[in-house]
């Protein structure tokens, strides 16, 4: 190394996660842990009261979570004209913008839409679909998580801005079987219907084979020679098709046009609130992997919605709804299939089983 | 400059939700800078190749900043040939302050770094919380990060280390919190800034705070380590504004919607329309508290409740946390330190005995949680069962010493109540 580039080698500074009180809205601060209640005027907006007497709103909103810097300047300039120059995003990376006169709450919804960002997603509506990375800049991806989620947003926008939901639905996407998009209430995944297949020429040049062999969940994975180079092979009739070999081992592609489908899950739900927190429960799997729109995923997520909308009691999360009315009928209401593949054989799956004489007609 | 043919990723402009790709055309077609209108454009043609073969075109590698081993996802294009001003398109993940909050000054400021060094386009926030800087070159990563970190902002973590955390909006606007989300969630992970920066543990580990058990952050299905707020007295009931709730709503709408959802059966409407509830059986699930928050509030003696071991599918399947701690006050110094000190016994614990790559819930599946709670040096205790074991095969040689701790510490409890 040169001495002039050593020179420019600088010690980072560790601070870590950084005080979020230097941003905070001074409203918040001083009520900081004093609030008392809160009320819900509108779809998208929140009014908190504090002990105090002081009364803070926020307004939420939708964006395209992909921002560019126009669009982030966008935001801002609307928080300095509009608001008090205090924003926040929630975990849904929805914009929220903070102000303490009832006043500013209309001209700045205003201006928010003006602009083309969608206010609402609050309380009992479909709330912005958390996604992940996807073929933008993920390495891994059987989708496109965010031509999927603009796609889906442009048809679920009314349930986004109005509160026709009866509890809350946070929708999640995957663009593997990873799933960073997490558990939702209703979540959009791949779901791989074909095992890897293998590029032995690359195998002994990248992969660590040991740790590739012992990612496997099946243990599918051996080693093998192949045309007289250490390679891999797989057990296809064991293999599940997780894809979990795919990031320590690029030449084990998983992906593939035509047989990386989209599956949908339901029930998954992180509150505690009626029921105690719920993973999401596989409903519909062979479903096209298909850009730009993705109409046919969308159909059935719509399907499910409405299905819900109509049938289940205020207060009801998806996965309280099902708890209530059976999977015989959720199967029946959404007129989706019910077929063996909805019976788990994993580890653990047999506790998923109806051990009684309760059965619905 | 020669614009790629998109026609597929163009179908993404139509249609009123915002349009990530109109963001990407907008660098592409006015940023003054050639350089971002060249990254940008190529970014798109490879996004459209994407979309028409359905495949991903970026693999990894490594790019690091000086002094760390972590925090950037290097992207390399697989089709760089084709796309050469996108070849290089990695990703930075930047810590976000506590609660997500941000000032617009603060906003741009960050905007005005990112497209002096990177690609323009920028997210808040990743699934684990992390702001993402989507887009550097390899040699202006290290340019971007000192620009930011200069100005207060850190790394995140990639790889097997401790990760970025998250809390909830909380205290600072929330009625329902029952912590400071924002010092225990800056405690927790700036404390482990090494072991962020410089991967060296068996996978990764996050923390996430939540303020009240309706999680927001979703921690007890996407933390190692979650801590969430609770109180262990009773539910403030202000009878006077319930009353006005059951007038504007009717008893029927009260009963089904309030009462018969309580999960222990712990609320009783009374013929005055005041409520009784039974505090004892109260699990804090906040349903009661979410419906009438005017007149329903957390009581005031609050505290935490710290689960480990919450995590995605891979390998051994989805798993939630549990609950290792049931409740612990967070108000003195020495109570937060307690706090920092259970997990660092947890990570070095983990850190010892995980396989490879294993979370440190397998890990607890793999050893038992009694061998798991021996090793960090904590009591067991029935909250954190749903029930008693129901296998048979079990040793129970020391039973009497066992039962004899029970009742010391029951002894203690008593004595200083
Ligand atoms: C090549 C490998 C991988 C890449 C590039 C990748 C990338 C990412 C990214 C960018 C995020 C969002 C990060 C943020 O907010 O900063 C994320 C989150 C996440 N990743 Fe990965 N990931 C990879 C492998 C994995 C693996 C192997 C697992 C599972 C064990 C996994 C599970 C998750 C989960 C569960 C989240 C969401 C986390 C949360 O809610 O906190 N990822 N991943
Ligand atoms: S879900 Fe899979 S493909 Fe998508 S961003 Fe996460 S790791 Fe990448
Ligand atoms: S796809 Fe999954 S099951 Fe199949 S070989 Fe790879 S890791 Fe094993
Ligand atoms: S977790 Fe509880 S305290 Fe935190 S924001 Fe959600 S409701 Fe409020
Ligand atoms: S918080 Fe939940 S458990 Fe407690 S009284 Fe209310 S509804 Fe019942």
């Amino acid at each position: 190394m040169s001495e002039n580039a050593k020179k420019e080698m600088r010690t980072p500074i560790e601070t870590g996660a950084p005080d979020g009180f230097q941003y905070m809205h001074p409203t918040m601060r001083k009520n900081f842990g004093q609030w008392k209640y809160h009320e819900h005027p509108r779809p998208g907006v929140l009014v908190h009261y504090a002990n105090s007497g002081e009364e803070i709103w926020t307004v939420r909103a939708g964006t395209q979570r992909i921002l560019d810097v126009f669009t982030l300047r966008t935001l801002c300039d609307i928080g300095d004209e509009y608001a008090d120059g205090y924003v926040r995003f929630t975990i849904r990376s929805n914009i929220e913008y903070m102000v303490k006169d009832k006043s500013k709450v209309e001209p700045l919804i205003e201006a928010l839409e003006k602009e083309g960002f969608i206010v609402g997603g609050t309380k009992n509506s479909v709330a912005m679909i958390s996604h992940t990375q996807g073929w933008l800049h993920c390495d891994i991806p059987g989708t496109d998580a965010s031509g999927v989620v603009k796609a889906m947003m442009d048809e679920l926008i009314d349930e986004f801005r109005n509160n026709e939901m009866p509890n809350r639905v946070h929708l999640t996407t995957s663009c593997c079987q990873i799933n960073c998009g997490g558990q939702g209430d209703i979540a959009i995944n791949i779901q791989h219907t074909k095992p890897p297949k293998i590029n032995h020429d690359l195998v002994s040049n990248v992969c660590e084979r040991p740790s590739v062999v012992a990612r496997c969940p099946v243990a599918a994975i051996r080693p093998a020679m192949v045309n007289g180079k250490p390679s891999l092979e797989v057990d296809e009739k064991k293999c599940i098709c997780c894809g979990a070999c795919f990031p320590p081992c690029p030449p084990m592609q998983i992906n593939d046009p035509e047989h990386s489908k989209l599956a949908i899950w339901v029930g998954g739900n992180h509150s505690n609130a009626r029921s105690k927190p719920s993973f999401q429960k596989l409903v519909a799997a062979g479903i096209p992997n298909n850009p730009p729109r993705w109409p046919e995923a969308t159909a059935i997520v719509k399907r499910i919605l409405s299905a819900y909308k109509e049938d289940a009691r205020d207060w009801e999360r998806i996965n309280d709804w099902i708890e209530r009315i059976g999977w015989p009928r959720f199967f029946e209401l959404t007129e989706l299939p019910f077929t063996k593949y909805h019976i788990d054989n994993w580890r653990g799956g047999r506790k998923t089983l109806n051990s009684s004489a309760y059965v619905r007609f | 400059m020669k614009k790629h043919d998109t026609p597929m990723i163009d179908e993404l402009e139509n249609g009123p939700w915002p349009s990530f790709i109109s963001g990407i055309k907008r660098l592409r077609d006015t940023h003054p800078e050639k350089r971002i209108n060249e990254m940008t454009n190529d970014l798109l043609g490879q996004l459209e190749h994407s979309y028409e073969t359905r495949k991903g075109y970026w693999k990894g590698g490594t790019v690091s900043v000086y002094g760390y081993g972590g925090g950037i996802i290097p992207r390399f294009s697989e089709v760089g040939d084709a796309f050469p001003k996108s070849k290089e398109f990695h990703t930075l993940r930047v810590q976000p302050p506590a609660g997500n909050y941000y000032t617009t000054e603060s906003l741009r400021d960050l905007a005005d770094s990112w497209e002096k060094h990177g690609s323009g386009l920028v997210t808040f926030h990743g699934q684990t919380g992390n702001i993402m800087f989507i887009g550097s070159t390899t040699e202006s990563t290290q340019h971007f990060f000192d620009d930011i970190n200069e100005k207060g902002w850190d790394l995140g973590g990639a790889g097997p280390c401790v990760r970025t955390a998250m809390s909830c909006v909380g205290a600072g606007r929330c009625e329902m919190s029952n912590v400071n989300e924002h010092k225990a969630h800056r405690l927790l992970v700036n404390n482990f800034m090494d072991d962020m920066h410089r991967p060296a543990l068996p996978y990764k580990f996050k923390f996430k705070v939540s303020g009240c058990p309706n999680d927001c952050m979703n921690s007890i299905e996407r933390a190692d380590m979650s801590v969430i707020g609770t109180w262990r007295d009773n539910i403030k009931v202000d009878q006077e504004e319930f009353k006005k709730y059951v007038e504007m709503k009717g008893r029927k709408y009260v009963i089904d919607n309030i009462v018969t959802r309580c999960p222990t059966n712990a609320i009783s409407l009374n013929d005055d329309d005041s409520i009784d509830i039974d505090n004892q059986n109260c699990v804090k699930c906040m349903h009661c508290l979410n419906v009438v928050p005017k007149a329903l509030h957390p009581g005031d003696d609050k505290g935490v409740t710290i689960l480990i071991g919450g995590k995605r599918t891979l390998k051994i399947g989805d798993l939630m946390g549990t609950v290792i701690v049931p409740f612990m006050k967070l108000e003195k110094e020495e109570d937060w330190e307690r706090l920092v000190e259970i997990a660092e016994e947890t990570i070095d614990f983990w850190a010892d005995n995980a396989l490879e790559h294993e979370r440190c819930g397998e890990m607890i599946e793999r050893i038992g949680l009694v061998n798991f709670l021996e090793g960090i040096g904590i009591d067991v205790d029935p909250n954190m069962v749903a029930n008693p074991r129901e296998s048979s095969y079990v040793r129970t040689d020391d039973w009497d010493d066992e039962a004899v701790k029970w009742y010391e510490k029951a002894d203690k409890k008593k004595d200083s109540a």
